[in-house]
């Protein structure tokens, strides 16, 4: 029996049964890893002896005749962003290469107090900054479809990890499309819920008024399980949602039939066929299902790259300020004063893009600029936010395609930063509006190479158990593997 | 829109970033292209909108506050165990004043 491609559920079926123990289960996750990891790459470190720590402990408690968890015995992957007491959280920077966490992130507390079992942590572009995890400071990750391709990101680690089986979930983190990019590239599913959903403390900011922490997953049940567990008020993030958290798994039972789906044509203008054919398929799945297909319309959808591209460099550039060498991370071993030593650690310490992007940060706070585009980008997040209010009058859900490239070969890329942002058109939208979007798998493309297409479905603030009901049942269809 | 070398030199100085030549050579036209680009935003009249700077959506009164009292933190080894130069249960930084 082949203990790395089950869900959850089957995972605790498993242990109920004692057909294997958590222990066997997590060495099995460790092994594959060992042989499967040299070439996906989608960890940066492993803990294998806590693992097998809790593993242990997990086992001990079932042999009591305790009652599991909603995680017992899962074993899960963490982005490397987030913070993991006693681990590395390099955040794939050399900045913060020999970097261990001091405390746990409420999201990492939430996943260990319910059973779960960390294997390790996962690569992703430098501080989360990218879209195929090609930034990180220390190795690509490849896609398990297609190892000449990239898994996409930033949180391309996970999602290969999930998709390789070296992971059951995982968490992942989202600003502008870094779940649901990568899940669609991986053929995975991916979510990231409303704004405040999930806390992000202890998650390392990038754009701290567009961070979200969010689950990876093989199907849409084993994500509300993790969701469920994850979210929730938390006095330690001030803009944690205190909304309450409603039963995801039980909310997936219901019958989709009556729900009214939007379909923005904004988001298919110019689409290639490949990927537009298998979302309209998707689109008809739903239709079969008794959902009501209408359009709607998302008419600033067009401004949403100008305006993500302009708020996330401006926190970015403040939230990037606190690598000066001093308190933790990297310092250059040479300097001769104190403002040399900030300038060199810095630009010693960081990346390409993160440069690119403290750099395009500073430009449009500095003096004389901040009007005409921080200010500006602002105004133009409230008339996004305001599209995505008038269309959740008129129906539940909004269905657009992930993204509107497949997987591009490693290297294709890395010299034309502009063509990689305009990429995340489909995804920063609902990052700016702060509404909840999941990525599920949606066939693949013809021809060769088959590679994996993603579908996103949005819903409306706290609209988090609608999307997997639609998720869930899409899956249950076949929508994933869709012909 | 033209960004210079020199307007690529003055925000990195900003940003406490040491850029060699060759990265001030190849940051200009890639900063360039995506100021340009943004551009598009004053296709739009926003005379009438206001901004936006965080997703607000609680929905309780006063949630960004907790009560103010003392718990537990970090202790002072944790905190500086990371520290790149610790000393004396301190962050060294070089002279920030030079003695006269």
């Amino acid at each position: 029996m082949d203990l790395t491609n089950l869900t959850i559920e089957e995972i605790q079926q498993t242990l109920v049964r004692r057909e294997a123990s958590a222990e066997e289960i997590t060495r099995a996750h460790l092994d594959r890893i060992q042989q499967k990891d040299h070439e996906v790459r989608a960890y940066l470190s492993l803990c294998e002896e806590k693992a097998l720590d809790q593993a242990k402990r997990v086992d001990q408690q079932i042999s009591a005749g305790e009652p599991l968890l909603p995680l017992s015995g899962i074993p899960v992957a963490v982005k490397d962003v987030i913070m993991t007491r006693g681990l590395p959280t390099t955040c794939a920077s050399r900045v913060l290469e020999n970097y261990t966490a001091s405390y746990n992130a409420t999201a990492v507390s939430r996943l260990e107090s319910a059973g779960a079992i960390i294997l390790g942590k996962t690569n992703c572009d430098e501080f989360a900054m990218g879209s195929s995890t090609e930034n990180s400071g220390f190795f690509p990750t490849h896609n398990p479809h297609d190892l000449t391709r990239v898994p996409g990101g930033s949180s391309g680690g996970s999602a290969a990890a999930v998709a390789a089986n070296l992971a059951t979930v995982a968490l992942g983190t989202d600003t502008g499309g870094s779940i649901r990019q990568p899940a669609a590239f991986c053929g995975v599913a991916g979510m990231m819920g409303t704004y405040g959903r999930v806390s992000r403390y202890g998650l390392v900011a990038f754009g701290s008024s567009l961070d979200h922490i969010g689950p990876f997953g093989r199907s849409v049940r084993d994500i509300a399980r993790v969701l469920k567990v994850i979210a929730g008020r938390d006095p330690l993030d001030s803009t944690s949602a205190d909304a309450p958290v409603e039963n995801y798994e039980g909310a997936m039972d219901g019958s989709v039939r009556g729900l009214k789906v939007g379909v923005p044509g904004e988001y298919f203008e110019g689409l290639s066929p490949e990927i537009g054919g298998n979302i309209e398929k998707g689109i008809a799945l739903l239709e079969k299902l008794g959902c009501e297909i209408q359009p709607v319309h998302l008419p600033h959808t067009e401004y949403a790259v100008s305006c993500y591209y302009i708020i996330c460099t401006a926190e970015v550039s403040s939230n990037l300020a606190r690598y000066d060498g001093v308190r933790y991370g990297y310092r250059a071993p040479e300097y001769s004063d104190l403002r040399d030593m900030y300038r060199k650690t810095r630009n010693q310490g960081f990346g390409a893009e993160a440069k690119r992007r403290i750099m395009l940060g500073t430009y449009v706070l500095s003096s004389g600029y901040y009007d005409a585009y921080y200010l500006k980008a602002q105004k133009v997040r409230t008339l996004i936010a305001r599209d995505f209010v008038e269309a959740f009058d008129e129906v539940d859900v909004i269905i657009t395609p992930t993204s509107p490239i497949l997987p591009f070969k490693l290297g294709e890329r890395v010299d034309d930063p502009l063509q990689m942002y305009l990429a995340d058109i489909y995804t920063v939208t609902a990052s700016l509006a702060g509404i909840p979007g999941i990525s599920v798998p949606c066939g693949k493309t013809q021809g060769d190479p088959s590679l994996p297409v993603g579908m996103q479905i949005l819903g409306k603030h706290f609209g988090e158990a609608r999307l997997l009901q639609v998720a869930d049942a899409f899956e249950k269809a076949g929508g994933f593997g869709l012909d | 829109m033209a960004l210079t070398e020199k307007d690529v030199l003055y925000v990195a100085d900003l940003a406490h970033l040491e850029l060699t030549d060759q990265e001030v050579k190849k940051f200009v036209p890639q900063l360039d292209s995506v100021l340009e680009y943004v551009q598009k935003l004053n296709q739009l009249d926003t005379t009438k909108v206001e901004p936006m700077a965080q997703v607000s959506i609680s929905t309780a009164d006063n949630v960004a506050l907790r009560s103010d009292h003392a718990h537990p933190t970090f202790s002072q080894e944790d905190a500086i165990k990371s520290a790149p130069e610790p000393g004396g249960g301190c962050f060294k930084v070089p002279h920030v004043i030079e003695r006269g």
